[in-house]
């Protein structure tokens, strides 16, 4: 298991410097984080969230929006019309809710076609692992700033250390 | 006193002179009528023209806001994209930053898509913006009181919220003419520094 000041650390190392996001209980350790070091924005809806992470975006930052994946269903229309044809980048780290279909009702068709979905979109994404992290987190980093368009690190619970170890 | 009745001006004489008191200052404005209007009426480098994302005008400008607190960010939004993103008037109410100038151009209908009625006849978006924590909030209905309250609230620290309630006219305005990843570069670019 990643700790999450661990994450949040090589996150920054990479020159994420912009935190936003709605929560979820398998991000609560990274959010718990994020606020310990002062730089976390809570946004009411992850449209919203995506939106002030672009105006970051051109302001200068490198920004992060944190979300539940059934928060990509709320927030798809400004992924599309906004960020991939605008071409503005930003790190979408979205929890995997639903995984295998073991989960509460709402979240078992996202958490099905959760990567058929953001391919269908177009949309760069890899899954978090602890043996892979460094790499996972080094391909965030290029990926973004290759493509200029949003990119998604999925988390799966258990991966990073949540807010009860 | 309902918009068609004639004694209002229009969002185009609205953004005209908002326009006259701004400088260098970014301006996110949002998608339909709002973004055709402005380029039309004078097209710079400092606009961020929204053509999709309604409801995304208040986080966009709030994202640049927060990013560069020492730069006056304004932003020009209509009732209906207020009332699409409206948790977002809550989220700037919170933040409370300074830097942050919300323009609202009300006509009471969904333009850009044929002047179907929103809610904000019955709905006071201003006092939807009081009560969520914006600082200074002015409602005008002519001209005079939006030059006098504008000129102000770029004086003041805000987050100020300006409504302003226009009539139905829409000008003969064409589509925005860049490409979307051309007025990003071009908005990084004049706001940089």
């Amino acid at each position: 298991m990643i700790d999450s000041d661990v994450f949040v650390q090589a996150l920054q190392d990479v020159g994420v410097n912009f935190f936003t996001g709605v929560p979820d209980s398998i991000l609560g350790g990274v959010i718990a984080e994020l606020m310990i070091r002062g730089v976390y924005i809570p946004a009411v809806r992850e449209d919203e969230a995506v939106g002030m992470a672009a105006g970051a975006y051109m302001a200068g930052k490198v920004p992060a929006v944190l979300m539940q994946n059934s928060g990509l269903g709320t927030c798809l229309n400004t992924l599309m019309s906004l960020n991939l044809i605008y071409r503005q980048p930003c790190l979408l780290i979205v929890s995997w809710r639903g995984q295998g279909g073991s989960d509460a009702p709402e979240h078992r068709v996202m958490g099905e076609v959760m990567p058929q979905l953001l391919d269908t979109v177009r949309i760069p994404h890899r899954t978090l692992t602890e043996k892979t992290a460094v790499e996972d987190v080094r391909w965030v980093a290029d990926t973004l700033r290759k493509t200029q368009v949003p990119v998604v690190l999925i988390l799966t619970k258990g991966v990073v250390k949540g807010l009860q170890p | 006193m309902r918009p068609e009745e004639g004694t209002l001006i229009s969002r185009a004489q609205a953004i005209a002179t908002l326009l006259e008191f701004l400088t260098d200052q970014p301006v996110v404005i949002c998608n339909g009528f709002p973004s055709r209007e402005a380029h039309k009426i004078a097209d710079r480098p400092t606009h961020f023209y929204m053509i999709g994302s309604m409801g995304n005008a208040a986080a966009i400008a709030l994202g640049v806001a927060l990013a560069r607190p020492n730069k006056q960010v304004v932003t020009f939004d209509g009732d209906g994209n207020v009332l699409m993103g409206m948790g977002t008037l809550a989220t700037v109410g919170a933040l409370r930053p300074k830097n942050f100038v919300h323009v609202v151009f009300d006509n009471e209908v969904y333009g850009t898509t044929g002047n179907q009625p929103t809610i904000s006849n019955v709905v006071p978006l201003d006092k939807v913006a009081k009560s969520a924590g914006y600082v200074n909030v002015e409602r005008v209905l002519d001209r005079d009181d939006l030059v006098y309250e504008f000129k102000d609230m770029l004086k003041k620290d805000g987050p100020s919220f300006l409504l302003i309630k226009i009539n139905e006219f829409a000008e003969d305005a064409g589509p925005v003419v860049h490409d979307p990843p051309v007025i990003t570069q071009r908005f990084m670019k004049a706001i940089a520094g």
